[in-house]
This record gives structure tokens, C-alpha cells and sequence, in this order.
């Protein structure tokens, strides 16, 4: 999806300020000075000073001889920062991204906005219309780029929207339309390059000779081949808490304090906006510079501050706070989804997605290693030792139903042991065979059910398997490895039956 | 009429009785394990859940046994959307074999950790868990004090445990409700037909909180426990012997 900005320039934004105070300087002469290596320096003009040929930057002296009844008030230089702030945020209304673009505008990231409005031009028409009955005087153009949106808003004729993918709009504009330094834009106008036509096929070698670096940063930022960043006015905050500590923290019971009221105050914050951590770090910074930090995983999203806690408990004394840990900062580093579930009238038998057992997993992954907790699932295999795959998730279902029909044994080797067998003739399940040492005679037996090797997953022999008792009772799987009438083959235990 | 009120006087003793002794019902609806005439060994001739369950090991060839019954009881324990937490530190169970006991693999948590202490560490955890429908721990070991902090755990949390003992050269007394021995048995052949029947266990109930102990030679057939027949008189003696 391309990207839509909006440039919203205030052409007399501190003098429409004033007169929005003082009514009548909207029809008289009025003018903001601020010295200037002493003498009064214009800075800002209104509408009826700029008609009678008062520009801002004039002295204020020859400003006093072409009108005599000049209104004069001093400039706040912190104003226009102010003012812009306060309407950058006002602006958040027609798109979460505002940005200020001082002296004199804003810059709206409108991508995907202007829809709500019914299309560009009453979305451009609304902004336009809310900040003018708000009293001030404003141009407001769209375009693809900032830059394009920029210029168009200060010099466009015509339409100020202009539409996704129109490359012309930016020809037709003057030099300074591409936000350059002004003696850039002296050294253009003096060589007669006064519109972006001119200049814009030049060879880049000879614009950057003659021009310096940033023309063509800034004819690459109106073109959307160089990305342009603009700080939001409310950035989206990180999910991080702080916690200075007027005296470095020495002791483990003020480090729990401490890890407790971070996870107090962002627990809180995600509760409030129904989110729950999934990975989180907690950072101390010692004294001498170094960093202490410690972080935990969650198998659900949680923001419970009991559950969290005690996963970060074992993990504390590996913290080492040497002179003292004088900051403490707890980030959550993944972030996740976390709508409330309704409550249960009564308590039935949880099933996987129970969120005591999923605490109960987070608290026994945290200690041991994720390593040590085993779900499994079914998998396409007849081999054994293939007929299932760890799950990844929790929740995840099995995408195939267990084997009922083929009896597997209750216990399964690892990997299977030698036994020495003696048996009657081919195919027949042997009559006796040594185990650790013990002989085992077989009294009934099942089978052989024959496993034949996966030759697309691995080369080797087939299994014939048999289910065997012993005089005592006890159930085995045994196997042979390969046929009888080639001399490689062997005899194992694989597993034992209830 | 007559004998309806005495028997009905005797209930009443009994459950005094068994007041006194100390036990408490614990809110749990009773599950019927299909054990049949095993109910008599047990208080109120329901199978005691939200406790802990010893299994003793006499070789580590009863191994298969022992998980057989156990996969028994949970399948009636377990329901149809229980989950169990399986805790071991040298585990080789294979969990489809579980299909056979009516139990779904995939509700199984296998837990596999290195060091004996983590075991108990981590079933003494899951036992406090209320979500789940059993927790089974194989350990070597079970002192008095371990079994006694892990049956305040379940008192707690009424989640119903099972400990597999495997190395029982010291057996001390333990706070587990009830103490079981199973071992493999031969086979009855089906209807004369040649190959292994169904699995059949030796039964051994050695102490039963508020019960009986006995011994019953039992049948797993069609996901369903079929005791037997009852082993000739337990020596009384020999329960003393064990503990």
C-alpha cells in the first residue's frame, strides 16, 4: 500500500494567535518583532501588513516608515513550537501520526485514513475546514511523499491533492518547494533553474558538484526513493517501566521490592489495555556501569503480577549487585493479545487451556529449560520411533488420529537392546531368548508384524516385530532386523507391554 | 425391617468411625475406577481422590505393569477433556500405547528432567495445580517428608497424584494414602486361541488409608478392569512386614 502524507501549512500562525485574543488586530496592521544583534527584527506578519508590503525579516524601523500605524507586539520564540503542539495533537483526530514541522506546519501520515472520510478531497476539505473555524489560516495539500505534500501546500496552484503516483505535480513546483538551505536555492535561481523541471533529468553527479549532497537527498525524498521519517507527537510508548533508586540497592529483599513495583505498574498498564506479556527482561544498572539482567517466557499472554513474579524469583539471585544498582528497568519484550475470559460459573476439570496449567508449564519451563516439557502429537509414520512429533504449542491438535488398531507397547527403548535368541525356523517368533543376562522363556507370542524402513526418510532394513510372554508374564516387543536368509541379521527388545 | 435398621446403624458406626480415624470427605463426586469388588478395600467404597498414591517397584521389569494400571485409573479419572502432567527423569513410556487405556496422548504433559530433586520439586508444583486431573511422578525415592509435604499439596489443590517408587531397598512409612504393588501375570488365552491374551496384573493393595488391604489378580479387557478372582487369605503378617 503507498503511503499518503498530509502537510498542513499556517501561513500566519502566531498572528492569527494573537488576533484569536485580540479581535481587532485581525483588520489592522500587525506585526511580531524580536531583536535581533540589536536592532527589532520583524518575525511574523499578518495578512493586512503582508498587503501593504510588510514582509517578516524587514526591520522594524522601515517597516514603522512604509505604515506608520503598525500594531507591534513582542515574539515568544517559544510559541510556535507550543502552538504546533497543541494542534498536532488536536490533529489526532484525522490520523494517529501527527508530527510537527516547525517554524510553520504539520506533516499527518494519512495512509489508509482518508477513506473514512468518503475520499481526498473531503478528508483534505474537513482538516481544512475544522482548523479554519478554529481561526487559523491554513493550506493543507496531500501527496504521496512528504516532500511532494510539503511544497504543494507552500507554492501549488490549482488542486492541492495530488493523486497516488502523480510524479507531475512535483515538476510544475518552484526550487524552493524541495525544502533546500537558501543560499542553495540563491545559487539555483541565479543559474535560472527556478521550477523542479529544470533540474530534476540533470545528471545527479553534476547537481551534487554544483549543489551539495542534499539536493539530491531531498529530490529523493520527493520522489519516494529515500524513506523520510517524522517523529509522531504521541509515539506509541514501549512497554518498559523505570525505577531510580535514591540509594544503590545492595540487598536481595530490596531488589524483589523493586522487581514487584515494576511489575506492579506494567502489569497495570496491560491489564488497562488488555494485553499480556509473553517475554520480559529485567535490567539493573549497577554503579560501576555494568548491566545485571535477567528475563523470563510465558507460554499465554499474562499480566498476572503473582505469576510473573514468581517466575523472575528463581532468576533473582543470579543478579549481582556488587556496589549497587541505582536503576532498575523492566521491559516486556513481546507483547501479546490478551481478551478476558468470561468467568466460569463452577470450577470444572481444566482442560489444556486452563491458565493454571499454562502457569504452572511457564514455572517448570523457567526452572528446568523449555527443553524438559513434551507434548506429543501423532505423526504419518509406521516406524516406531517416528510415530510421533514434539508439539509446538500447547493448543495445537493433532492434524491425524492416534493408531487405536496397531498395539504399541506401554514402554519404548530409547534405542533397542541386543538379545540373543533361539529360534525354531524362519519366520517363527523365537523360544527362548537372553536379556540382560536373564533367559526368558517364551511361552506365547503374537506376530511378526513387519515395519518396513522409510526408504524417502532413511535407508535400511525392515523390523519384524513380535509380541512375546515370558514364563513370568512379563509382555515384550522384540524385533529382528532384517531377513533370515541374510546372515546380518539381529535380534532386539524394543518394548515392553502392561 | 429389622435388618434394614441394623445395617443401617452399622453405616452410621462405620462412618463414625471413620471420623475418628480422621478422614474427611473432599468434595470430590466419586469416580467409579470399574474396579468391581476392589471398592471394599476402600473408605466409603470409593476410590480416594485428591490424594497420593504410592506404587512400589519390585524390578524394573513391573515397570510396564504398574503404568498399565495406572493408565487404567486414569482413563476413568481423566474423562474426556482432563489433562495429566507425567513427571520423570528417565521416562520410556511411549504415549500411543496410552490409546489402548481410552486415553488421548496428546492431553499427556511429559515432563523430562535431569536431577531427582527437580522430580520432586516439579510433582510437589503440579500436585498444587487445581487443573488438572492427575499427576504421575516417577522417582526413585519417597521419604516420609516429601510424601507428607506432597499430600498437604493435594489437600490443597484436590488434584489426585500417583508415585511411582522404583528403588525400594529402604521402605519407609510414608503420608501416601494407600501403597500398591503390580505385577505382570501370564496371560489367559481367548477362547482357546493361540498368542497372548489380554494383559492381566497381580494386584497387591498393601495399606489403604481407612481401608482394607487385599490382593486381586485383575484383566484389563475392552478398556475396562475384570478382577479375576480374589488371591487366596493375605497374610496378615506379611502387610506388618511391608509397612
Amino acid at each position: 500500500m503507498s503511503k499518503r502524507f498530509v502537510s498542513i501549512w499556517f501561513n500566519h500562525l502566531t498572528t492569527d494567535w494573537f488576533a484569536l485574543r485580540r479581535v481587532d488586530l485581525k483588520k489592522i496592521p500587525f506585526v511580531l518583532r524580536s531583536p535581533v544583534r540589536g536592532r527589532m527584527i520583524i518575525t511574523a506578519a499578518n495578512t493586512v501588513a503582508e498587503a501593504q508590503g510588510i514582509r517578516s525579516g524587514m526591520m522594524l524601523a522601515d517597516a514603522r516608515a512604509i505604515v506608520p500605524d503598525l500594531e507591534v507586539a513582542d515574539d515568544d520564540p517559544s510559541l510556535v513550537e507550543r502552538l504546533l503542539t497543541k494542534i498536532g495533537v488536536w490533529c489526532i483526530r484525522f490520523t494517529p501520526v501527527v508530527a510537527i514541522d516547525p517554524p510553520d506546519g504539520l506533516i499527518l501520515d494519512v495512509t489508509g485514513c482518508s477513506h473514512l472520510w468518503g475520499g481526498d478531497e473531503s478528508y483534505v476539505g474537513d482538516i481544512t475546514k475544522k482548523i479554519h473555524s478554529r481561526g487559523y489560516d491554513v493550506r493543507v495539500a496531500m501527496a504521496d511523499t512528504i516532500g511532494v505534500a510539503w511544497g504543494a501546500a507552500r507554492f501549488g496552484k490549482g488542486s492541492l491533492i495530488v493523486a497516488a503516483g502523480d510524479h507531475q505535480a512535483l515538476m510544475s513546483l518552484p526550487s524552493e518547494a524541495l525544502r533546500l538551505e537558501g543560499e542553495v536555492i540563491d545559487r539555483l535561481y541565479k543559474l535560472g533553474l527556478r521550477e523542479v523541471s529544470q533540474f530534476i533529468r540533470m545528471p545527479r553527479q553534476a547537481l551534487r558538484r554544483r549543489f551539495g549532497q542534499s539536493i539530491i537527498m531531498r529530490l529523493d525524498m520527493a520522489l519516494g526513493q529515500q524513506m523520510e521519517l517524522i517523529t509522531p507527537l504521541q509515539p506509541i510508548e514501549p512497554y518498559q517501566e523505570r525505577l531510580p533508586c535514591l540509594e544503590p540497592i545492595v540487598t536481595a529483599v530490596g531488589i524483589e521490592i523493586a522487581l514487584r513495583k515494576l511489575l506492579e505498574a506494567l502489569c497495570f498498564r496491560l491489564h488497562e489495555e488488555q494485553k499480556g506479556l509473553r517475554a520480559s527482561e529485567f535490567k539493573g544498572y549497577r554503579v560501576d556501569g555494568k548491566v545485571e539482567k535477567i528475563s523470563i517466557g510465558t507460554n499465554h499472554p499474562s499480566h498476572n503480577v503473582e505469576h510473573l513474579f514468581k517466575l523472575f524469583e528463581p532468576k533473582l539471585s543470579t543478579l549481582e549487585p556488587a556496589l549497587g544498582i541505582e536503576l532498575f528497568v523492566l521491559d516486556a519484550l513481546r507483547v501479546e493479545q490478551q481478551l478476558p475470559k468470561q468467568e466460569k460459573v463452577w470450577e470444572a476439570s481444566g482442560g489444556l487451556d486452563d491458565l493454571r496449567l499454562s502457569e504452572l508449564l511457564d514455572r517448570l519451563a523457567n526452572r528446568a529449560g523449555s527443553d524438559a516439557v513434551h507434548r506429543y502429537l501423532p505423526d504419518e509414520h509406521y516406524w516406531p520411533e517416528r510415530s510421533i512429533k514434539v508439539a509446538n504449542a500447547l493448543l495445537e491438535k493433532p492434524n491425524t488420529p492416534w493408531l487405536a488398531g496397531r498395539l504399541r507397547p506401554l514402554q519404548l527403548l530409547r534405542v533397542p537392546e541386543r538379545i540373543e535368541v533361539t529360534a525354531p525356523i524362519p519366520d517363527y517368533p523365537p523360544m527362548l531368548f537372553r536379556y540382560h543376562g536373564n533367559i526368558h522363556e517364551i511361552v506365547r507370542a503374537d506376530g511378526p508384524e513387519r515395519i518396513e524402513q522409510e526408504w524417502w526418510v532413511e535407508q535400511g532394513q525392515h523390523r519384524d516385530y513380535y509380541r512375546v510372554e515370558d514364563a513370568a508374564g512379563r509382555r515384550y516387543w522384540i524385533f529382528r532386523l532384517g531377513h533370515y536368509r541374510e546372515a546380518s541379521f539381529q535380534w532386539f527388545v524394543h518394548g515392553f507391554f502392561a | 425391617m429389622l435388618s434394614k435398621n441394623t445395617s443401617g446403624i452399622l453405616k452410621d458406626l462405620q462412618a463414625d468411625i471413620q471420623r475418628l480415624e480422621g478422614f474427611r470427605l473432599n468434595g470430590h463426586s466419586p469416580v467409579d475406577m470399574g474396579l468391581g469388588t476392589l471398592n471394599d478395600s476402600f473408605p466409603n467404597s470409593t476410590f480416594p481422590l485428591g490424594a497420593v498414591h504410592e506404587f512400589l517397584l519390585e524390578h524394573s521389569t513391573d515397570a510396564a505393569a504398574t503404568i498399565g494400571f495406572i493408565g487404567g485409573l486414569l482413563s476413568a479419572l481423566m474423562g474426556s477433556n482432563g489433562t495429566a502432567v507425567w513427571i520423570s527423569s528417565s521416562r520410556t513410556l511411549f504415549p500411543p500405547a496410552l490409546k489402548s487405556f481410552g486415553l488421548e496422548p496428546d492431553r499427556f504433559i511429559f515432563i523430562d528432567l535431569k536431577k531427582e530433586k527437580d522430580v520432586i520439586w516439579a510433582v510437589d508444583e503440579a500436585l498444587k495445580c487445581g487443573g488438572l486431573s492427575a499427576v504421575v511422578g516417577e522417582m526413585q525415592q519417597l521419604d516420609f517428608i516429601t510424601s507428607r509435604r506432597l499430600q498437604l499439596s493435594v489437600e490443597q489443590s484436590k488434584v489426585t497424584g500417583f508415585v511411582i517408587r522404583k528403588n525400594n531397598r529402604s521402605l519407609s512409612t510414608t503420608a501416601c494414602v494407600s501403597r500398591w504393588k503390580i505385577t505382570s501375570l501370564p496371560s489367559e488365552p481367548v477362547d482357546n486361541l493361540p498368542g497372548i491374551g489380554f494383559p492381566k496384573w497381580h494386584v497387591e493393595l498393601l495399606r489403604m488409608r481407612n481401608g482394607k488391604s487385599g490382593v486381586w489378580d485383575i484383566e484389563w479387557r475392552d478398556r475396562k478392569f475384570i478382577p479375576v478372582f480374589k488371591s487366596p487369605t493375605y497374610d496378615h503378617v506379611q502387610q506388618k512386614k511391608v509397612g
